[in-house]
């Protein structure tokens, strides 16, 4: 991954914790002293760690405290890079970084579900103060390998208490029964989900079950990377050019449009981040970002152009660039 | 805090009155005038026919219960006709159903039907487009899902006669024991025994959206009654209301030449159509709730064990919600957020498919259809709860 164009800002690591196994987490403030923009419970980052790399992390701070960011990474150790590159920081270096961005807002609702699995917590904290502070009824279901791979697990039990907070460390009483989780569906609860993908997967299936537009749900590896997806090349019309650009197996649509002149704006470029989300105006896509809700894949009118290609048995797609 | 309630206001209009069946419209605007809740003494249920109540009881399925039946009666104390279906059922026994159908009928495999649903509405349009006049209902809307549907769920061709008169019973069902309620059940026995045996596994094709319900059983995650039934509610949900679908989005747009002519610049605007037309013309009119437990909705207290009737196509045509033009057809309005395909838990799960069948129909007709216009005075069907026609003629030039 490349540095996305766009805004980045000048911060510095002011404090680095260690808040269970294999987990860090970072305070960051901007050089210039001055305040972050407002942002809202769900938002990530962009973190420049190094060596051009680009990865997101969840805020896990308080919206109402603009001085810091505060965010949490888990050391990966067979990831691409980053993870590692950020547990190296030190308290004192400077870093670049994004303003907040958030693809995983928290939509007003009566009651929330929140499921977190391992370092999935981090983007739940802000919902779980911002459903307290609306009097909302809400419960947190938090699962890991353990109690102390699980950040934040107990500050979170003292703060709101074990009737809100239901930590299941799998070394205690085993794995997160979904089937008992979700088994019931509630009337105007949202469920908010983040975690590993066997998690989501699982999760994903038994929203099923409930209302449509129940479950919002973020991840932070793209949902078919190293699926073993058979691609065919496919043409894409360029609406506003009228050209055609034809997209081979081994380039994505980003790519394939950008090398014929055209500009996207674009990010992450791993169906991350959202920044690249194009218009459709003919053609099925086959979507493979970890962005877009259920619904906005069912209404077939935006992808995510990075990573997303023409669906199997459509040779051509029309979009709005 | 003190809830101040009222009592609901007592209407002696009776919905399934002929008159009000076959031009339910001043009625509904009646209904919703009348306030929040009204008390129909006609069939002993409250009313809601106002969008935020009727949104308010299709997403709140803990208060509004579905297990009492969708008709008037109550099914748990007098059973029903026939085996409950998941749209009479509540979680968890929902839940599991609903599991199962959402597998199965997702943007993926409602794609691929694209492919097979073509062929038949470019053959129907291209007969109906060399004549001067045809009937919209008769020579279309109800030929057209019975080419594509009961194949795409895998049915054998024996027995399909059934699906219509079957679609009759079903949703005339959810009104009272009328003579419309009787009429569509004469011959009930054999249509429902019919149908039945289409839903069992061995007289289901291997690549239908049948068989693919009836894998969930392999799967452990339903019963084999629960796959019969489901399968059974995608055969009586899916015919009758696509049909009426087409026919009343035909029905507004013969009304309106001019919204034709720009359909016919831009047909990729045909999806649009086919969402405000079934805002304006909703083919599921209404059905009953049950209420759980007592409680308390536009300032009414509903006792625990009362039936509600929602009225969705009323709420479709509120002008709170739609403005004052709601009772036009508008091409360039934003209907997203009707409640023609219900709302919440039971929202339609087939609903994907019907707006496929009726935007590839429109799309062809546009493609070989200049102008279309009414023939005389369409014929509206004489139903317990759906809204539509039985006879639309259509006066039309060729493209």
């Amino acid at each position: 991954m490349t540095a996305p164009a766009g805004a980045t800002i000048d911060a510095v690591v002011d404090q680095v914790d260690v808040v269970a196994d294999q987990v860090v987490s970072l305070v960051l403030r901007r050089v210039d002293g001055q305040p972050f923009q407002p942002w809202q419970p769900g938002a990530h980052i962009d973190v420049h760690v190094g060596d051009g790399l680009v990865r997101q992390y969840s805020l896990c701070s308080s919206p109402d405290e603009l001085d810091h960011l505060r965010i949490g990474v888990l050391h990966v150790p067979d990831s691409r890079g980053g993870s590692k590159a950020v547990h190296a920081l030190l308290a004192g270096t400077p870093l670049t970084i994004s303003e907040p961005r958030n693809n995983f807002p928290l939509r007003e609702s009566r009651r929330y579900l929140f499921i977190g699995g391992g370092i999935g917590i981090t983007p739940l904290i802000p919902m779980l103060e911002a459903a307290q502070a609306a009097g909302k009824e809400w419960t947190l279901i938090y699962g890991g390998r353990s109690r102390n791979t699980m950040a934040f697990a107990q500050q979170l039990e003292d703060q709101y208490g074990p009737d809100r907070i239901r930590i299941i460390a799998e070394d205690e009483v085993g794995r997160l029964d979904l089937d008992q989780i979700l088994g019931m569906p509630r009337a105007h609860m949202l469920v908010y989900a983040c975690g590993p993908g066997g998690l989501l997967g699982a999760v994903e299936e038994r929203c099923m079950g409930w209302p449509p537009g129940t479950l919002h749900t973020e991840r932070f590896v793209a949902s078919t990377l190293g699926a073993a997806a058979a691609n065919a090349p496919f043409e894409v019309e360029l609406a506003r050019t009228g050209a055609t650009v034809t997209v081979p197996n081994d380039k994505t649509i980003l790519e394939a449009v950008e090398e014929v002149g055209v500009r996207v704006l674009s990010s992450c470029r791993g169906g991350l981040c959202g920044t690249c989300e194009t218009q459709i105006i003919s053609g099925e896509p086959e979507h493979r970002d970890a962005v877009l809700t259920q619904e906005d894949r069912d209404a077939g009118e935006i992808m995510l152009v990075c990573v997303s290609r023409a669906a199997a048995g459509c040779p051509r797609l029309v979009l709005d660039l | 805090m003190t809830v101040i309630t009222h009592d609901a206001n007592v209407l002696g209009e009776d919905p399934f009155d002929t008159v009000n069946l076959l031009d339910p419209y001043p009625f509904l605007g009646r209904l919703r005038d009348a306030g929040a809740v009204s008390y129909l003494e006609s069939t002993g249920s409250y009313a809601v026919a106002g969008y935020q109540e009727v949104y308010e009881v299709l997403t709140d399925f803990e208060t509004y219960i579905s297990s009492g039946g969708l008709g008037p009666r109550d099914i748990r104390k007098d059973s029903g006709w026939r085996p409950p279906s998941i749209l009479e059922s509540d979680p968890p026994i929902h839940t599991v159903m609903r599991r199962a159908l959402t597998g199965v009928i997702n943007p993926g495999t409602v794609r691929a039907l694209r492919e097979p649903f073509t062929p038949p509405a470019v053959e129907l349009t291209e007969q109906l487009a060399r004549r001067e006049r045809f009937d919209a209902i008769t020579d279309l809307a109800e030929k057209y899902p019975l080419r594509v549907f009961p194949d795409a769920v895998g049915i054998p061709d024996v027995g399909r006669e059934h699906l219509l008169p079957y679609g009759n019973m079903v949703f005339n069902a959810f009104g009272p024991e009328n003579y419309i309620f009787k009429q569509a059940f004469a011959e009930g026995d054999e249509h429902a025994a019919a149908v039945m045996r289409n839903c069992q596994r061995e007289n289901l094709d291997d690549v239908g959206f049948g068989a693919q319900i009836w894998k969930r059983v392999e799967d452990g995650l339903i019963t084999e009654q629960q796959a019969t039934l489901l399968v059974r509610a995608l055969l009586s949900a899916g015919v009758d209301t696509t049909i009426f679908g087409i026919g009343n989005t035909l029905s507004v747009l013969a009304r309106y030449p001019e919204a034709w002519a720009q359909l016919r610049e831009n047909p990729k605007m045909a999806k649009f159509a086919v969402d405000e037309a079934l805002r304006l013309e909703s083919p599921f009119q209404k059905f009953h709730r049950t209420v759980a437990v007592d409680t308390v909705l536009g300032g009414v207290h509903l006792p625990a064990g009362a039936k509600v009737m929602v009225f969705l196509g009323a709420a479709n045509r509120d002008p709170r919600k739609w403005g004052e033009n709601a009772d036009d057809f508008d091409l360039n309005r934003n209907a997203s957020g009707h409640v023609a395909f219900g709302m919440g838990l039971h929202q339609c799960v087939g609903q994907p498919i019907a707006r496929l069948e009726m935007e590839i129909v429109l799309q062809q007709l546009l493609q070989r259809v200049a102008t279309i216009e009414p023939d005389g005075a369409p014929v509206p069907i004489l139903h317990n709860v759906l809204r539509g026609f039985e006879s639309l003629p259509v006066r039309i030039t060729a493209a």
